[in-house]
C-alpha cells in the first residue's frame, strides 16, 4: 500500500513489514483453500487415496459417476436451474416496478411502505417458514418449485438497491423521454433498465448465488425428486448411511457447487466486482 | 389548479399500481406469517379435528420453563458473540491484504472468497470429513505430526459448537472482506499520502483514519453478520443434527424441529416470536451502538 506513494523507498529494498504482510496472507489464504482443495484431491482419486497424499496416485473419475449413478443428480440440476431462473425472473419485474414507484413518485404512505419493504431485510422469509408452509399448503403448493420460489419474487434487498440506482438517474433523461411521447413501462423500459445493467448484473449473481445455494426452506417444501433442488438432493443422498466412500460424496458435493464455482472462476475479476457493487449501495 | 391535481393523482395511481404486485407478495410471505406467527403463538397447536384453541400465554410458560430452549437461546447467543467479531474481523485483515500490492494477489482474492460461492450444506459435508474421528484430516495431523490421540470434536458436548462456528466463520468472512475492500477502494490515496507528510505511522494511519472511515460498513456488515449467525443453520443438519444432547443446536434448527419433526406448530411459533425478537433487539441494539462512533462521508 504504502510502497507506491513514498517516493523514497527504493524498489527492490527487503522490508519486513512487506514480508510479514505476504507471509500472513499466504498463510491465512492457504488455510482458507484447504478444505476445497482436500475435497478436489479426494473426488479425483480412488477411495484408497483419501488419506494418503501421493502426488502420483492415479487421477479417476469414477467417483462422479458413482455419485451422477447414485441419485438422480441430472434431475435436480434441472430443478435448480428452473428455480433459480424463475426466481430471477420475478425478481426482476416485481423489483424495478417497485424501485421505480419508490424512486421517481410521490404518492401517500410513501415513506411507511417504503420501511415496511426495508423490514424484509430484518424479518426474512428463511425464518418464517412455519407459518409460510401453512400458506403453501393453502394454496394446494407443498412439494412444488413453485413454492420454494413465491417467497423470495419480492426482495427488499432487489428494491433496495435499484431504487438506489434510479435515483441516480438524471431525471432530465425521463422527461425528455416524456416529450416525445414515451409511456411510464416506455421510459422505465428504455431509460432506466439500460442505465442500470451493472446494478442488474450485480444482484443477479447474488441473487443467483444465494438461492442455488438455498436449503432449510427448500427441504422444508419439498418432498420428491421432481421438485427438489440440489442442496436438498445432495443431503437426502448423503444422509443415506449406506457406507458411501467419502470420495464419492465428495464428488457429489463438488458437483452441486460445479457450475458455481466453475462460473465465479472464470468471471471472479467481474463476479467480485459485482459483489462490490452490490455492497456499496 | 385542477390541472395539477389530477396529475398529481393520476401519479398515485401509476404508483400504486407499480408497486402493488411487489406489494402484494411481500405481504403475503413477509408481514402477513409475521402477524400470524405472533397470533398462533397464543393458541395451543391444531390436531386431528380438534381447532387450535386460544390459551393464552401458556405457549411462552412452556418456553420459559424448558430447559431446551434456554440451552438453545444460550447456544445461539455463543454462537453469535463468537463468530460475529472473528469473522469480521478476519474480514478487515483480508480486505487490507487484498487491497495491498502483495505477491499472488490473485490467489488470495480467489482463495478467501471461494467458500462464500459454495452451499452452506456442501461445505458441511466437506469439513464433516475433516472431523472424522481417526480417519479425518484433522486427527491425521493431531497423530501423526503430534501423536495425539483420535478426539471426536463433533461428538462431545464442550467441542461440538466451536467445531461449527469455525465452518461458519470460514464461510462467512470472505463474503464480509468484499464489503471492506468495496469500501477501502473509495478512500481517497491522498489522505495516505497527506498522513506520510506529518510522519504517522502506519499503525496510527489505520487507527485513526482508516478504521473510522470503515464504521460505516462495519455496521452494515455486522447487522448483517447478526442475521446469519441465527438465519443460516444449514450445516447444523450434515454435521450435528443439534447433537450431542443439543449441544450445537441453534434457534431456528429448535424451531425446524418443533414444527416439522414434532408438529408443535403453537409452539414453534412461539419460539419464532423471539427468535423476532431476539434480531430486532439486535439490530435495533447496534444502530444505537454504532451511532455515535460511525462518520458518514
Amino acid at each position: 500500500m504504502s510502497e507506491q506513494t513514498l517516493p523514497h523507498t527504493k524498489p527492490f529494498k527487503f522490508s519486513w513489514d512487506k514480508t510479514l504482510n505476504t507471509t500472513g496472507a499466504w498463510v491465512l489464504a492457504l488455510l482458507w483453500f484447504l478444505p476445497l482443495a482436500y475435497a478436489i484431491w479426494t473426488a479425483f482419486h480412488p477411495a484408497m487415496y483419501e488419506v494418503r497424499f501421493d502426488l502420483t496416485a492415479p487421477l479417476t473419475l469414477e467417483n462422479f459417476t458413482k455419485a451422477w449413478e447414485a441419485a438422480p443428480f441430472g434431475r435436480y440440476f434441472l430443478n435448480t436451474v428452473l428455480l433459480v431462473t424463475g426466481i430471477l425472473a420475478g425478481q426482476f419485474i416485481l423489483c424495478t416496478l417497485a424501485a421505480y414507484a419508490f424512486a421517481r413518485f410521490e404518492f401517500p404512505g410513501k415513506s411507511v411502505l417504503f420501511t415496511l419493504v426495508l423490514l424484509q431485510l430484518l424479518v426474512m422469509p428463511d425464518i418464517l417458514i412455519v407459518e409460510n408452509y401453512k400458506t403453501m399448503r393453502h394454496l394446494g403448493l407443498v412439494d412444488t418449485i413453485t413454492a420454494i420460489a413465491l417467497p423470495y419474487l419480492a426482495s427488499g434487498f432487489g428494491i433496495f438497491l435499484l431504487r438506489q440506482t434510479f435515483m441516480t438517474i438524471p431525471k432530465e433523461l425521463e422527461d425528455a423521454a416524456r416529450l416525445e411521447g414515451c409511456s411510464i413501462l416506455g421510459v422505465l423500459w428504455r431509460v432506466y433498465i439500460p442505465l442500470a445493467k451493472p446494478t442488474y448484473l450485480a444482484y443477479g449473481l447474488v441473487s443467483v448465488s444465494h438461492h442455488w445455494n438455498n436449503f432449510l426452506w427448500p427441504l422444508i417444501i419439498t418432498n420428491s425428486v421432481e421438485t427438489r433442488p440440489v442442496t436438498v438432493g445432495l443431503q437426502v443422498f448423503a444422509a443415506v448411511d449406506g457406507g458411501l466412500e467419502w470420495s464419492v460424496i465428495n464428488a457429489a458435493t463438488l458437483l452441486t457447487s460445479g457450475p458455481l464455482l466453475i462460473a465465479f472462476l472464470l468471471f471472479q475479476r467481474q463476479f467480485v466486482q459485482s459483489f462490490i457493487r452490490a455492497g456499496i449501495k | 389548479m385542477k390541472f395539477t391535481r389530477t396529475t398529481a393523482q393520476l401519479n398515485w395511481i401509476y404508483a400504486w399500481l407499480l408497486l402493488s404486485p411487489a406489494l402484494i407478495m411481500l405481504f403475503a410471505f413477509t408481514h402477513y406469517p409475521a402477524i400470524v406467527t405472533l397470533i398462533s403463538s397464543f393458541f395451543s397447536t391444531p390436531r386431528g379435528k380438534r381447532p387450535a384453541k386460544f390459551i393464552g400465554l401458556e405457549n411462552y410458560q412452556a418456553l420459559i420453563n424448558d430447559e431446551i430452549f434456554w440451552h438453545v437461546i444460550w447456544n445461539n447467543l455463543l454462537y453469535a458473540l463468537a463468530t460475529i467479531p472473528i469473522s469480521v474481523a478476519i474480514a478487515l485483515v483480508m480486505a487490507l491484504w487484498v487491497n495491498g500490492k502483495l505477491r499472488g494477489l490473485g490467489f488470495l482474492r480467489m482463495a478467501y472468497f471461494t467458500p462464500t460461492v459454495l452451499p452452506l450444506i456442501a461445505v458441511a459435508n466437506i469439513w464433516l470429513f475433516f472431523y472424522t474421528p481417526g480417519f479425518g484430516l484433522i486427527d491425521q495431523i493431531r497423530n501423526g505430526l503430534f501423536g495425539l490421540p483420535d478426539q471426536n470434536l463433533l461428538g462431545q458436548t464442550d467441542t461440538v459448537l466451536w467445531a461449527v462456528m469455525a465452518v461458519a466463520i470460514w464461510k462467512e468472512a470472505g463474503f464480509f472482506m468484499i464489503f471492506y475492500l468495496a469500501a477501502l477502494q473509495t478512500i481517497p490515496p491522498s489522505l495516505k499520502e497527506a498522513a506520510d507528510i506529518e510522519g504517522a505511522s502506519r499503525w496510527t494511519f489505520f487507527w485513526r483514519i482508516i478504521f473510522p472511515l470503515l464504521m460505516p460498513t462495519t455496521l452494515f456488515v455486522s447487522v448483517n453478520a447478526v442475521i446469519n449467525a441465527f438465519r443460516l443453520v444449514d450445516h447444523i443438519f450434515v454435521m450435528t443434527g443439534g447433537g450431542p444432547d443439543n449441544a450445537s443446536t441453534l434457534l431456528l434448527f429448535y424451531i425446524y424441529e418443533q414444527a416439522f419433526k414434532y408438529w408443535q406448530t403453537g409452539y414453534a411459533a412461539t419460539l419464532t416470536v423471539v427468535l423476532l425478537a431476539l434480531l430486532s433487539i439486535l439490530a435495533i441494539g447496534q444502530f444505537f451502538f454504532f451511532d455515535r462512533k460511525v462518520h458518514y462521508r
